[in-house]
């Protein structure tokens, strides 16, 4: 119901655009591919806009970097140049990767050398070296990622442990020399030891990174798959307990006709209790586990339901807003489940009984209401104490009141009043 | 469980409808389920002893809306959850339907669930009447001439979840005589809810039936009433909205 398509909407427009890095016809890091599907422009543009990018400080390289870290490799964005493309790239994808790769290191050293960097080259050679090796090892774990995908349908076992290995020696070295090159402008030696361990941090923080974010990533998704399987296996087991019981018992007493309506009315009750009321008590759910109710409302639909089984008449709850339950409340529930119990005994077949709760400000309404054949009240002799002692004395007693109207021929109704206390 | 039961008027009340004596309808049942066409078909649908034409069916949204406009008939007995969107889409598509001044379409929704959501979401997007599947033959037949005579079928429960909803605000917002029940609709819900049919209502509150069926047609108009107040904030509170 809630799957429905707003009007106007374009047709092949996914509701949700989220940045995926694009497998599919990538060069380097996939960064462009994705972007541009997820721009709508041809690839093309984002290239040479990054490219743009690249000679002007730096910035392109960086931007690709900051992507090719954050976002996740993914679904691949279908751009209107992707398809011809991909042809070309199977037959030569790593020619492509090259041209990418020189691109970069071209640009690297054009920066490099013609740019002047406010920091001095014993930072920034390290720091150089510190990065690619940690690239290196972020696209190892991409590619393992897409392994695991494709099910190892490449032998080469080797491949991924040697790039990682190499990109854990590249920060390693990055990382030494960072240290080793402090050493000789550094006197002191408090500041060299903290200086060497800020460096070994920041070398495991750039080798575990990567992994670390993709573990998250992959927890996450896996922890909605469980949820999912865990909700359906719940419905399939309810299911199983109570409604398959139930259709098994009602097979049985195909003949009793008055046994197959009570079992597939506590059924229906217990099914829709289950299904539309989940949402509302999810945060309460250890309190509906202990049997007592503990407001107005609740009580009655739980006394209905339970005259509504013991005597195998069919009860409708209405209830209007709701309370909490005190002691007055308890005892105008009582006289509300003797009145239940005897429009169930005399209420005949009339069609179900009407049972309405309201609580409106500080008044407290029960209804109780049968079709049956109606009695007179002025006629009931003196001595059954049914109506007068267990509905109205009990209400008096407790400062409500009760009121039994009742016409022959048209039911009777009961209606209970009590103030609250608090 | 037939909540309906108790509302409709006798089957024999002679001033009911128009056309006095033979009364017709035609009907459009939207289901998912064949098996529960076919019942109601069978229940219904034997046009000489109920005046019922079953003159389409449907199973998923883009059906329904599709056999209703190719049918035009008076009443679509609608299932609340169906394929494609439920029976709110199938209102919300059908909706020039309803408006038209010359033999509109009504709605009656016909649904398994009696969950709040599910009622007060198909009476807001333009049915006339709610009804639960357990409904029998006869109190469905006359539920059906009710909605085609352009009244509202207001079943206890549905009476219960407007009041629940009216009465759950505590301060009156500005001009609150446009939207929140007045006294006497307010009274008129609360016998319904007790159970009494419109008659029985008329008579405990001295006022005629079809007093009973203006002050009720007022509930369902203010319910349509879209976006305001009290209503609004107990929508938003039960994701209705």
């Amino acid at each position: 119901m809630t799957m429905a398509t707003p009007y106007g909407s374009a047709v092949d427009e996914p509701p949700v655009r989220k940045l995926y890095r694009s497998a599919d016809g990538r060069w380097l890091g996939g960064v462009a591919q994705g972007l541009a599907g997820h721009l709508g422009v041809p690839v093309s543009w984002v290239r040479v806009i990054l490219l743009v990018l690249f000679s002007s400080n730096g910035l392109g390289v960086l931007l690709y970097g900051i992507f090719w870290f954050v976002v996740p490799l993914g679904a691949p964005q279908t751009t209107p140049v992707a398809p011809a493309r991909r042809e070309f790239r199977l037959r030569r994808p790593d020619k492509q990767s090259l041209i990418a790769v020189l691109v970069v290191a071209v640009a690297m050293f054009a920066l490099v050398t013609s740019v002047q960097y406010p920091i001095s080259g014993t930072y920034l050679w390290p720091m150089m070296i510190i990065g690619v090796g940690a690239a290196v090892v972020w696209r190892q774990v991409d590619n393992s990622r897409r392994a695991a995908w494709a099910a190892a349908t490449r032998g080469s076992r080797w491949l991924p442990l040697l790039r990682a290995a190499a990109g854990a020696v590249l920060v390693g070295m990055g990382i030494a020399t960072f240290v080793l090159g402090q050493n000789a402008a550094a006197t002191e030696s408090l500041g060299v030891a903290l200086q060497s361990a800020v460096a070994v941090l920041v070398g495991i923080a750039l080798l575990a990174g990567p992994y670390l974010v993709r573990i998250v990533q992959d927890l996450s998704e896996e922890r909605t798959m469980r949820i999912r399987a865990q909700e359906r296996a719940e419905v399939a087991a309810h299911v199983h307990d109570s409604v398959l019981h139930t259709l098994t018992l009602i097979q049985r007493n195909a003949e009793n006709g008055r046994e197959v309506a009570r079992l597939a009315r506590a059924q229906e009750r217990e099914l829709r209790a289950w299904l539309y009321k989940s949402a509302e008590s999810e945060r309460g759910a250890t309190v509906e586990e202990d049997e007592q109710p503990k407001t107005f409302a609740e009580a009655v639909r739980a006394t209905a339901a339970e005259v509504e089984d013991h005597h195998g008449v069919q009860i409708e709850v209405v209830c209007v807003g709701d309370c909490p339950l005190d002691e007055p409340l308890g005892a105008a529930l009582q006289a509300a489940r003797e009145a239940m119990v005897n429009a169930a005994k005399y209420g005949g077949e009339g069609g179900p009984i009407r049972v309405f709760g309201e609580v409106e400000g500080r008044t407290v309404f029960v209804s109780v209401r049968d079709r049956g054949p109606g009695f007179d009240p002025d006629t009931v002799p003196a001595d059954r104490m049914g109506v007068r002692e267990s509905i109205v004395g009990r209400m008096r007693r407790n400062g409500g009141s009760a009121r039994v109207r009742s016409t022959p021929g048209e039911g009777t109704e009961v209606e209970l009043t009590m103030e609250r206390s608090e | 469980m037939s909540p309906t039961g108790e509302t409709q008027h006798p089957a024999s009340d002679p001033a009911k409808g128009p056309a006095s004596g033979a009364r017709r309808a035609r009907v459009v049942l939207v289901d998912d389920h064949r098996m529960f066409r076919a019942g109601v078909q069978a229940e219904i649908g034997r046009t000489d002893e109920t005046g019922i034409e079953v003159v389409g069916e449907a199973g998923d949204v883009d059906q329904a809306v599709s056999v209703i406009k190719a049918a035009r008939p008076d009443v679509v007995l609608l299932d609340v959850h169906l394929p494609g969107g439920g029976g709110v889409e199938v209102l919300r598509r059908s909706a020039e339907l309803m408006s038209t001044a010359q033999d509109p379409v009504r709605f009656l929704a016909l649904s398994v669930s009696d969950a709040a959501e599910d009622v007060i979401g198909v009476i807001r997007g333009g049915a006339r009447g709610y009804v639960t599947k357990t409904i029998t033959g006869t109190d469905l037949v006359d539920a059906i001439f009710q909605v085609a005579d352009g009244d509202a079928v207001f079943s206890p429960r549905l009476a219960g979840f407007v009041l629940d909803a009216f009465a759950s605000s505590e301060a009156p917002p500005v001009d609150e005589d446009m939207d929140r029940l007045t006294q006497r609709e307010r009274e008129v819900l609360r016998l319904i809810a007790r159970g009494y049919a419109y008659k029985e209502v008329g008579k405990e509150l001295f006022i005629s039936v079809k007093t009973v069926e203006s002050h009720v047609s007022a509930v369902l108009r203010k319910l349509q009433l879209s976006n305001r107040h009290e209503l609004t904030r107990w929508a938003t509170a039960r994701r209705l909205v």
